[in-house]
């Protein structure tokens, strides 16, 4: 442990050890966001095809992890046409006025056993609130593999007004999950 | 009920199969329109549970199916009236046996439909069917497309039966509507 603790000074200089990558270019095109809603006690999933997502994570110190996500909430494929076409609109999502959601860490903690927990708010439809997801972190080759979920209570953010605020037929609660697949950050890099 | 069952050719209906009938019927009865008028609907709570509803009495219909056929194996039923021309028994016969097979497939056509289009079946909310086909829009609509065939092929079947009843009934005066709602017989004697 002591010897992991010196590795951010190891950092400025020397040659990073295999084990203290820092992990800092998110791979879109292997990453997701994804939801899993219940409707009349059916899970439904869908899952968001366009968002920017910085994340910085070095296992060996991950107090100084860090995530900034932004979701473009239009690109929703929700389970069907329908319910695509539904969402973005005035009830739910309303992304005419409130185009994206935003995820900004604050703080990153180790669960132990290679699970960590991130906590931070999220904006979305004009509502923010600190949400807190425990993510898995696993490396695949050179790439890092950050796996978490968390339970987002849909009406904390406006999501689904009238009639849809019956959380009988739509629960309120909705799985959200997030798999961001992270390369190494260039070296050099600032982050 | 046990003498009955000795005789090869009973008079009635045993009152489980009187009451599997009409409980059939009624689930369709409920679920045949709600399946047309539920699909027109913009989406809304209300569109999704009367899908709910739909699928919930769909999959009713199908268990029940499977309960009336296996009591049918056990309790044959009443010889159709002897004065039925040849030609009228075996189309009875024929189309009984398409209704059966018809509120068999057209719920597992429902159920896989709903699972091409990535809608699992839960029955009641709390039985959860697996969803023997994964999300396939093509499939989905596929299916979508044969669940209405079959019930459309429903609707012209089921006319007849009700018809050829009524007919029994009203113009044969024979006993084979009352036999299956027995509080007609009254009215006979
Ligand atoms: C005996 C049982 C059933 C009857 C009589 C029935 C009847 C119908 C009818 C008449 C329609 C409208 C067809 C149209 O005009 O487009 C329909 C649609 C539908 N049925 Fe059924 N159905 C039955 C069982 C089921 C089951 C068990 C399920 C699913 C588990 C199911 C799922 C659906 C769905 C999802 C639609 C709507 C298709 C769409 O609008 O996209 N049905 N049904
Ligand atoms: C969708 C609804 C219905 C279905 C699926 C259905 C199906 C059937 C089937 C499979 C049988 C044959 C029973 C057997 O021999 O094991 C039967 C018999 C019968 N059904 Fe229906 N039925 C429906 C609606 C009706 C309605 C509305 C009427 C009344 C007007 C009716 C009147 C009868 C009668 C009188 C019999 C007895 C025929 C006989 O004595 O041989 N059914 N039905």
């Amino acid at each position: 442990m002591r010897a992991r603790r010196l590795l951010p000074l190891a950092l400025l200089g020397l040659a990073l050890p295999a084990a203290a990558v820092e992990y800092g270019k998110v791979l879109p095109e292997k990453s997701q966001i994804t939801f899993t809603s219940r409707q009349m006690g059916v899970p439904v999933s869908g899952k968001f095809g366009r968002f920017a997502a910085q994340v910085a994570f070095d296992p060996a110190r991950p107090e100084a992890g860090k995530a900034t996500i932004e979701i473009e909430l239009a690109s929703i494929d929700a389970g069907s046409a329908e319910a695509d076409e539904e969402v973005v609109g005035k009830n739910w999502f309303q992304t005419k006025a409130f185009p994206s959601a935003r995820f900004v860490s604050t703080s990153v903690k180790p669960l132990g056993g290679g699970r960590y927990e991130v906590r931070g708010p999220l904006t979305l439809r004009g509502h923010t609130q600190d949400v807190t997801a425990p993510f898995a972190f696993k490396t695949d080759g050179q790439l890092a593999v950050l796996d978490g979920t968390f339970v987002l209570k849909r009406l904390d953010f406006g999501v689904g007004q009238g009639a849809w605020g019956d959380t009988d037929t739509v629960a309120n609660e909705v799985q959200v999950g997030f798999r961001f697949v992270v390369a190494p950050a260039s070296p050099g890099g600032a982050k | 009920m046990s003498r009955e069952h000795e005789l090869k050719a009973p008079v009635s209906y045993t009152p489980v199969a009187i009451g599997l009938h009409w409980l059939v019927a009624l689930l369709i009865f409920f679920a045949w329109p709600m399946g047309v008028y539920m699909h027109d609907l913009p989406l809304s709570p209300q569109k999704l549970q009367y899908y709910a509803w739909h699928k919930w009495a769909g999959v009713t219909v199908f268990l029940l199916a499977i309960l009336r056929l296996a009591w049918r194996t056990s309790h044959p039923a009443p010889a159709l009236p002897e004065a039925m021309p040849r030609w009228q028994r075996q189309a009875a016969t024929g189309l009984h046996h398409l209704l059966y097979l018809l509120i068999l497939v057209i719920p597992l056509s429902g159920w896989l439909m709903s699972s091409a289009k990535g809608f699992q079946t839960v029955w009641f909310g709390l039985v959860p069917l697996p969803d023997l086909v994964g999300k396939d829009k093509e499939l989905g609509e596929l299916l979508e497309e044969v669940h209405e065939a079959l019930n459309f092929t429903l609707l012209g079947i089921v006319g007849v039966h009700v018809a050829a009843a009524i007919k029994h009934h009203l113009v044969d005066r024979d006993d084979v509507l009352s036999r299956m709602l027995p509080f007609l017989r009254r009215r006979e004697n």
